[in-house]
C-alpha cells in the first residue's frame, strides 16, 4: 500500500458512523510508551533514533499482517506529504516537522496509527467513527500488550510506565472524543461549557490543537491527567460528560428551529449557496460554511446531501489534500481556486449528471 | 509597540479566541511565526508543564541559597547525563532513570501536575526491574563506547559480556 492509496480512502474518523454520529465526530486513545534501554528521544543520539526506529519497525510489522500496513519514512518524505498527514490527523505537527530518522505506521482502515520517535518512542493513536471509545479501549490495550510481548517498555514500580515529559508518566494515556458544536458556538454557550470542562480537570482543543481559533466548530474534549487513575477511570470522566455536552448541543439546535428558524434556515441556506456557486475560497472560509451546512443536513434542512460527504470535504479541502489530489503544487491564490472548483463539483453533482468523484 | 517576547518592534498583531475570554499578542515577525507554527499536538500539557516547573523553581528558591540551586542544576544522571538545568529549561527527561536519580525533585512536581504520585491501571507482563535492569545498557553502552575509544579494550569486552548478559535475559 502506498501513500497515494490514502487520497482515495475515507479515514474511519470521518466515516460518519456509529453512536451520536451527528455530533461526535470521532472518539480517539493514544498512549504513550517508551523502550526501556534507550534514552529518551531527547537524549537520543541519531544512532540511538536509527535503532528505536528498527526495533519498532520489526515490531509492528511482525504483529500484523502482510500488507495491513503502511509503513513510512516520515524524515524522507516531501513537506506536502507530511502536512497531508498531518491533516489527517495521523501525525502530529510537531512530528511533521522535527527532524531525525522517525516514521509512523498506519493501517490500512486509517482506524490506528503509531508514531514512531515523536515526543516518546511510541505514541500508538486509536480512532473510531462517532462515541466508542469502548471500543477505542479494547483495540489500543491489545496492539499495546502485542508490542509489549516483544519490546521491554520503560516501567517504574510506583509512577507507571515512564514518558519524555512528567506530564504523560503514569498510564501515558489521552483520551479525547471529537465533537461538532455550531450551535453552542451561535448561541453563544461554549465559552460557559469550556469553563465547566477545565474546572473538572478536561481540556479542549480546536480541531488541529489549540493554535488557532476551533476551525469548523470542532472541538476535542480530553483528559489532563494521566497517573493515578485507572484506564477505566480516565475513560468514564470523558465518557460521562459527553452526553451532557451532546444534549446542551441539541438544546441549542432545537432553541434554533423554534426560535429562530428564518435566520437558521437561511444561515445554512446562504452557506450551502456560497460553497455551490463560490468560484474562489480559503479555507477558513470552506471550514466555517461546511460546519452550517453539516448542521443543516442533521436537522433536515437540507435533504440532497450526506453527512459522510460533508465529512470528507473538510478534510480534501485542507491545503495538501487539495495539491495532492489536483497532483500540483499550488500557491494560495491558485488553491483557493482549485477548492470554489472542488467544492461545486462535489455539491452540485446530481445537476451536473454525476460527476467522477475522486 | 514592542514585541512581547522581546525587544523588537511589534509587527504582528493576533487575537487569540480560544481559551475563554480574546488575548491580544503583539509579537515580532520571529516570535510571531514561532507562535503560529508551535506544535498543536500537546499545548495543554505543555503549559501545564511550564507552569507547574515555574512554580516548583518558585518554591525552591524560598528554601535555598543561589549556590544550592545552581549545584542541584549541575547535578547529572549517571545513565544518560541529563542535567537537572537541561530538563528544567527543556522540560524533557534523558532516560527512564531520570525518575530514580531526579525523584527529589521530580516528586512535587508530578503531584502538581497530577495531584497523585501512584500509577494505577495496566501493568506490563515484564515487572519494573526487568525494565530497570534493561535502563542500565543505556549506560553500559555509553560506557563501552567510550573504553573503546580510549582504546582500553579489555575494560570494553568486559562491558561487552555485560551487555549481552543482560539483552539476553529477558528475551
Amino acid at each position: 500500500m502506498q501513500l497515494d492509496d490514502l487520497t482515495r480512502n475515507s479515514s474511519e474518523w470521518l466515516r460518519g458512523a456509529g453512536p451520536e454520529s451527528d455530533i461526535v465526530i470521532s472518539s480517539r486513545i493514544r498512549l504513550a510508551r517508551n523502550l526501556a534501554d534507550f534514552p529518551f528521544i531527547a537524549r537520543a543520539s541519531d544512532q540511538d533514533r536509527v535503532q528505536i526506529e528498527q526495533t519498532l519497525k520489526d515490531c509492528l510489522l511482525a504483529i500484523t499482517e502482510p500488507d495491513e500496513l503502511l509503513y513510512i519514512d516520515v524524515d524522507e518524505l516531501p513537506g506536502i506529504d507530511r502536512q497531508f498527514l498531518v491533516e489527517r490527523q495521523l501525525i502530529s505537527r510537531e512530528h511533521a516537522e522535527s527532524q531525525g530518522a522517525r516514521a509512523v505506521a498506519i493501517d490500512r482502515l486509517e482506524k490506528f496509527s503509531v508514531m514512531i520517535n515523536e515526543e516518546d518512542h511510541l505514541r500508538i493513536q486509536v480512532m473510531q467513527s462517532g462515541f466508542d471509545l469502548n471500543s477505542a479501549w479494547e483495540q489500543i490495550d491489545r496492539i499495546d500488550d502485542q508490542v509489549e510481548g516483544r519490546v521491554t517498555y520503560a516501567f517504574h514500580e510506583r509512577l507507571g510506565y515512564l514518558t519524555a515529559c512528567p506530564t504523560n508518566v503514569g498510564t501515558g494515556m489521552r483520551v479525547s472524543v471529537m465533537l461538532h458544536l455550531p450551535a453552542l458556538v451561535i448561541t453563544r454557550q461554549i465559552e460557559k461549557v469550556f469553563r465547566s470542562l477545565q474546572k473538572i480537570g478536561l481540556a479542549v482543543r480546536g480541531l488541529y490543537g489549540e493554535g488557532s481559533q476551533a476551525m469548523g466548530d470542532f472541538y476535542q474534549i480530553s483528559n489532563q491527567v494521566t497517573l493515578g487513575m485507572s484506564e477505566q477511570e480516565l475513560i468514564k470522566q470523558v465518557a460521562d460528560v459527553v452526553p451532557q455536552i451532546i444534549n446542551y448541543e441539541r438544546k441549542a439546535r432545537d432553541f434554533l428551529v423554534r426560535d429562530s428558524h428564518e435566520s437558521l434556515h437561511d444561515r445554512v441556506s446562504r452557506a450551502y449557496g456560497i460553497l455551490r456557486n463560490a468560484q474562489t475560497i480559503s479555507s477558513e472560509e470552506t471550514m466555517h460554511l461546511l460546519s452550517s451546512v453539516r448542521m443543516g443536513i442533521n436537522l433536515g434542512l437540507i435533504e440532497d446531501l450526506e453527512i459522510p460527504t460533508i465529512n470528507q470535504l473538510f478534510i480534501q479541502t485542507q491545503p495538501a489534500h487539495l495539491q495532492k489530489i489536483s497532483g500540483a503544487e499550488l500557491d494560495t491564490a491558485d488553491r483557493n481556486i482549485e477548492r470554489a472548483r472542488y467544492l461545486r463539483r462535489h455539491l452540485n453533482k446530481d445537476k451536473m449528471g454525476g460527476a467522477e468523484k475522486n | 509597540m514592542k514585541c512581547q517576547k522581546c525587544n523588537k518592534p511589534a509587527t504582528f498583531h493576533i487575537t487569540e479566541l480560544t481559551g475563554g475570554t480574546p488575548e491580544e499578542l503583539h509579537l515580532c515577525e520571529d516570535h510571531a511565526r514561532q507562535y503560529l507554527t508551535q506544535s498543536g499536538e500537546e499545548p495543554a500539557a505543555a503549559s501545564t508543564m511550564a507552569a507547574a516547573l515555574a512554580q516548583q523553581m518558585a518554591q525552591q528558591l524560598l528554601g535555598q541559597t543561589a549556590e544550592e540551586l545552581a549545584k542541584l542544576d549541575r547535578q547529572a544522571c549517571p545513565v544518560c547525563g541529563v542535567t537537572f538545568y537541561d530538563f528544567r529549561s527543556q522540560g524533557r527527561l534523558g532516560c527512564p532513570h531520570d525518575y530514580t536519580c531526579f525523584e527529589a525533585q521530580l516528586q512535587p512536581l508530578i503531584l502538581n501536575i497530577h495531584g497523585e504520585t501512584k500509577h494505577k491501571g495496566k501493568r506490563p507482563r515484564r515487572g519494573a526491574r526487568d525494565a530497570q535492569q534493561r535502563t542500565q545498557l543505556i549506560r553500559l553502552r555509553r560506557e563501552m563506547k567510550e573504553a573503546v575509544a580510549r582504546e582500553d579494550y579489555e575494560r570494553a569486552s568486559e562491558l561487552r559480556d555485560e551487555i549481552r548478559r543482560i539483552e539476553g535475559a529477558n528475551r
